[in-house]
């Protein structure tokens, strides 16, 4: 037999499935980095609101409640404590739902 | 030492702007899966009776007039009632989507106290400005759990109810003890 013709067959391999992340867990994924990017631009906008920027005259309060950095504190919190878990549940109620 | 009002403000609107986060992804979730863990299901009630708490405590600091000590007490009430409310509606005490007509009062009640206790026009200042506009939202977003009471399957009543925490918290943040109403632009207050 002419092994010019007759090559060994491939094997096929496992592939990963592709996942498909439904726009419900983008949505959730993104409203803590969106809050995040609001507080960034914001401070950015108004670097006086920021007191570490502009120091005179400010008291204790200014230094621990500045409005931007309050919302990328939001923003940090929701990303870090509530999206994670949220985005399992949310998945496994959808594998649950293209399962049954 | 007492923080000045402004300061006050952007801390309330920080709570808003996480409740408001919580209450989209719930939204957006379904309240199924949002509840599927126990320490979630409860935070926003939490969160809410946590704040009335804090409401108190501005309360005893408002003492300056007695229509802003009037206006933070009712706030404080209406925030407790409606989070000890919804930590019933959590629990599963209370099974009735009537429940949360309560919500909508707390909204209406807050509202009509920002309208009563600003003494000065709309363009006098940002913060007589904000507070007419806050009070107007609330009143008018009153209506999201009313209409959640009415029809409880419909996506819009929670989703806007939702939002006014969002606008709430766009609002408070926006508040300066004395600025013109634009910043830089002008209109209205001393800088």
């Amino acid at each position: 037999m002419n092994s010019e013709y007759a090559t060994s067959i491939p094997r096929e391999e496992a592939q990963e499935p592709v996942v498909r992340r439904s726009w419900r867990t983008l949505a959730i994924q993104l409203l803590g980095p969106l809050t995040i990017v609001g507080g960034i631009v914001w401070a950015v906008a108004q670097p006086y609101r920021i007191v570490l920027l502009d120091r005179a005259g400010q008291g204790i309060y200014d230094y621990l409640f500045q409005a931007p950095l309050l919302v990328v504190l939001v923003g940090l919190a929701f990303t870090f404590c509530v999206a994670p878990g949220l985005v399992e549940d949310l998945e496994a109620e959808e594998l649950r739902g293209t399962e049954g | 030492m007492v923080p000045k009002a402004e300061t006050a403000h952007w801390i309330a609107a920080a709570v808003a702007l996480m409740l408001g986060l919580l209450l989209i992804a719930e939204a957006i979730v379904g309240p199924e899966v949002f509840r599927r863990r126990a320490w979630r299901a409860y935070l926003f009630p939490a969160v809410v009776v946590v704040s009335s708490v804090g409401l108190w405590i501005i309360t005893i600091l408002s003492t300056f007039s007695t229509m802003h000590l009037l206006a933070h007490a009712l706030w404080a009430q209406a925030a407790l009632v409606a989070g000890a409310v919804e930590l019933a509606v959590v629990r599963g005490k209370l099974r009735s989507p009537t429940w949360s007509l309560v919500p909508g009062v707390a909204l209406l009640v807050s509202g009509l106290a920002f309208l009563v206790h600003e003494p000065n026009t709309w363009l006098y200042s940002r913060s007589a400005f904000l507070h007419h506009a806050i009070g107007w939202m609330l009143v008018v977003t009153a209506l999201f759990p009313l209409g959640q009471a009415l029809r409880p399957r419909q996506l819009v009543w929670r989703v806007g109810f939702a939002l006014t925490f969002l606008l709430l918290a766009v609002l408070l943040f926006a508040d300066r003890d004395a600025a013109p109403i634009f910043g830089r632009y002008g209109l209205g207050g001393g800088p």
